[in-house]
């Protein structure tokens, strides 16, 4: 026997749709993860949704400058609920290298952040240790808020 | 402003430029009359927000004239899965056809030419390595032999022929890429898995060798970071092996493909003068049948000695940009072979202490050589005053690295000629005119790589 909430939350780990949301690098080793060698479908996942509206995943990929920044958030307001965010490599979590006056300093000052993965950019073993990470996360988490 | 001022000065003062040393009196620059050059606190708040990009501005010049009915311009991303990253398109389409087409960018510029000046020569690679992350060891490639000119060294045979080895595998995993990613996009998903398996097998290779799947900073000032992995052979005699099988397997799937075709013949069309008007370099280029490649017209790093074709187009449509990039791989695939069995023996960099660190081995032991590498590793390298300017080809295009140096162990300024950024220029003229549907597939033909663009 199960409850609910643990049922819930198994269904939301195993049908998970990230949206589309390459930027720069860690976007070509997300698109390698999802492709034929390291194959994301083994976990419900490899259906990339162009639209946001029917995501629950944002998948940072790359480095967020000021000028993306507002449209990232305007992406993450479109997501429905429950939704979460991964932080996809150094760029998107800090900034990275690039202390500079054109990047956001870590995407974690525009839109909540579930997961970490680190890395320049993260091979897809990273991003998938984040994403199971994020399952694992999921389904601890109650549903009633 | 008259004739006469522009000659005044294009003729008088540019030519006698001096460089400015670092220590010495700052030149005084003369005022530019291109107008305020920076953003006015005074300016209107919403003009402000504008220009910081904090709210996106549709400033399209709407033509009055036309018929209300017909007219619509569409906006395309930035976040769109067929821009290949965050290009924003305006496009302005009477029914079905595209009319003019607006490509707006800047939503990924990094700042990466102003980190260059803070970098020193050494860490340079490290920068420059993420502007294009498909060909990261051409932009290394392009930075390294800028440095070198500077400095006036050479680095030995064996560091030039690792360096074309790597970067011809890179080109053929960037084309790749590009392959795949124009199958997805026009809908021929087996192509995006076939594309994304055959670039694993390469990357295996490079991590092997380099430490990375992607931004090896693997080529750097004064030749490379490592020699090539033991069995370095094997495996891209595996690689040699296996590609022509695959090729054969990607003609099967596309070349007479009556889909294909239809989606590809004669879409996107760029005439080989347009090509040339627009500094279109690259595969794009070589398309429209115009015969330019730097690896034959200014050839680095000794890739003369190698024997290879350049493959040309005829039509400069999608389908001939798709058969460029094909043939280019199999005429890298023949240069990796030449190099891997002509690989000189010797050092894979150059022998000198001031520019390369020496082994580990030999700090335990030597002074000199604890000095070389406690000077090499806080300070860097000095490169004498001077400017340069070196191209290569990257999958791209022509990839040019622009270095001020001022004495000093950072550049002064570095630039990079893109070969995204210019050939993007040429977007709004192969879609002129066309269907809204071949959007997608003329965007994926021309290969940009935003990064590569906005830097």
């Amino acid at each position: 026997m199960t409850t609910v909430e643990r049922a819930a939350n198994w269904a939301r780990t195993r049908s998970m749709f990230p949206a589309t949301f390459g930027l720069a690098c860690c976007a070509i080793e997300m698109m390698a993860t999802g492709a034929a060698h390291y194959d994301l479908a083994r976990f419900g996942m490899e259906v990339f949704r162009a639209s946001p509206r029917q995501a629950d995943l944002m998948i940072v990929a790359g480095r967020v400058s000021q000028k993306m920044a507002p449209v990232l958030r305007q992406v993450y307001d479109q997501m429905p609920d429950p939704k979460w965010v991964i932080s996809m490599g150094a760029c998107a979590s800090t900034g990275g290298m690039f202390n500079n006056y054109a990047l956001v300093q870590g995407v974690d000052q525009i839109v909540p952040v579930d997961i970490y993965v680190p890395g320049c950019p993260p091979g897809p073993q990273s991003l998938m240790h984040g994403i199971l990470t994020l399952h694992d996360k999921i389904m601890t988490r109650e549903i009633v808020r | 402003m008259s004739d006469e001022n522009t000659q005044d000065q294009a003729g008088g003062e540019t030519d006698t430029f001096d460089l400015w040393v670092a220590g010495t009196e700052e030149p005084q620059f003369q005022p530019t009359d291109e107008g305020r050059q920076e953003i006015s606190e005074h300016e209107s708040e919403d003009r402000l927000a504008a220009q910081f990009g904090r709210v996106v501005e549709d400033d399209y010049v709407f033509d009055e004239d036309a018929d209300d009915d017909e007219r619509m311009i569409v906006n395309m991303g930035p976040q769109h899965p067929s821009t290949h990253g965050v290009l924003r398109l305006q496009i302005e389409l009477e029914g079905e056809i595209i009319r003019r087409t607006r490509p707006i960018i800047g939503y990924l510029h990094t700042g990466m030419e102003k980190t260059a000046e803070q970098l020193n020569y050494a860490q340079g690679p490290t920068n420059v390595t993420r502007m294009d992350y498909l060909s990261p060891l051409h932009e290394e490639l392009a930075y390294s032999l800028a440095v070198e000119r500077l400095l006036g060294v050479e680095v030995p045979p064996r560091a030039a022929a690792i360096r074309i080895l790597m970067t011809e595998l890179n080109r053929i995993s960037s084309h790749l890429v590009a392959l795949a990613t124009n199958g997805l996009d026009i809908g021929a998903l087996s192509m995006m898995i076939y594309g994304f398996r055959e670039r694993e097998a390469i990357l295996a290779f490079f991590e092997k060798a380099t430490g990375l799947r992607m931004n090896h900073n693997y080529i750097r000032p004064g030749g490379v970071a490592a020699d090539l992995p033991p069995g370095w052979k094997d495996d891209v005699a595996a690689i040699l092996k296996e590609m022509p099988v695959r090729l054969q397997e990607y003609d099967d799937l596309l070349k007479e493909n009556p889909v294909w075709l239809s989606r590809t013949r004669d879409v996107g069309i760029i005439q080989a003068e347009e090509a040339i008007a627009y500094s279109i370099t690259g595969p794009p280029l070589r398309a429209s049948g115009v015969d330019w490649d730097i690896r034959k017209v200014f050839p680095y790093s000794g890739i003369d000695q190698y024997e290879f074709d350049v493959p040309l187009g005829e039509r400069g449509d999608v389908y001939d940009r798709y058969r460029v990039k094909v043939e280019e791989i199999e005429e890298s695939l023949k240069i990796v072979e030449q190099v891997m069995d002509s690989m000189p023996k010797g050092n894979y960099r150059i022998d000198d202490r001031k520019i390369t660190p020496p082994p580990r081995a030999r700090i335990d032991e030597s002074m000199e050589a604890l000095i070389h590498h406690f000077k090499l590793f806080t300070e860097g390298f000095k490169v004498p005053a001077g400017e340069t300017y070196v191209a290569v080809e990257s999958p791209r295009g022509e990839l040019g690295c622009y270095l001020v140096a001022d004495g000093g162990p950072m550049p002064w300024r570095m630039h990079t000629r893109a070969p995204s950024f210019y050939n993007l220029q040429g977007l709004p003229i192969a879609m002129a005119d066309s269907l809204v549907a071949d959007t997608v597939a003329t965007i994926a033909s021309m290969d940009p790589v935003m990064g590569d663009v906005d830097r």
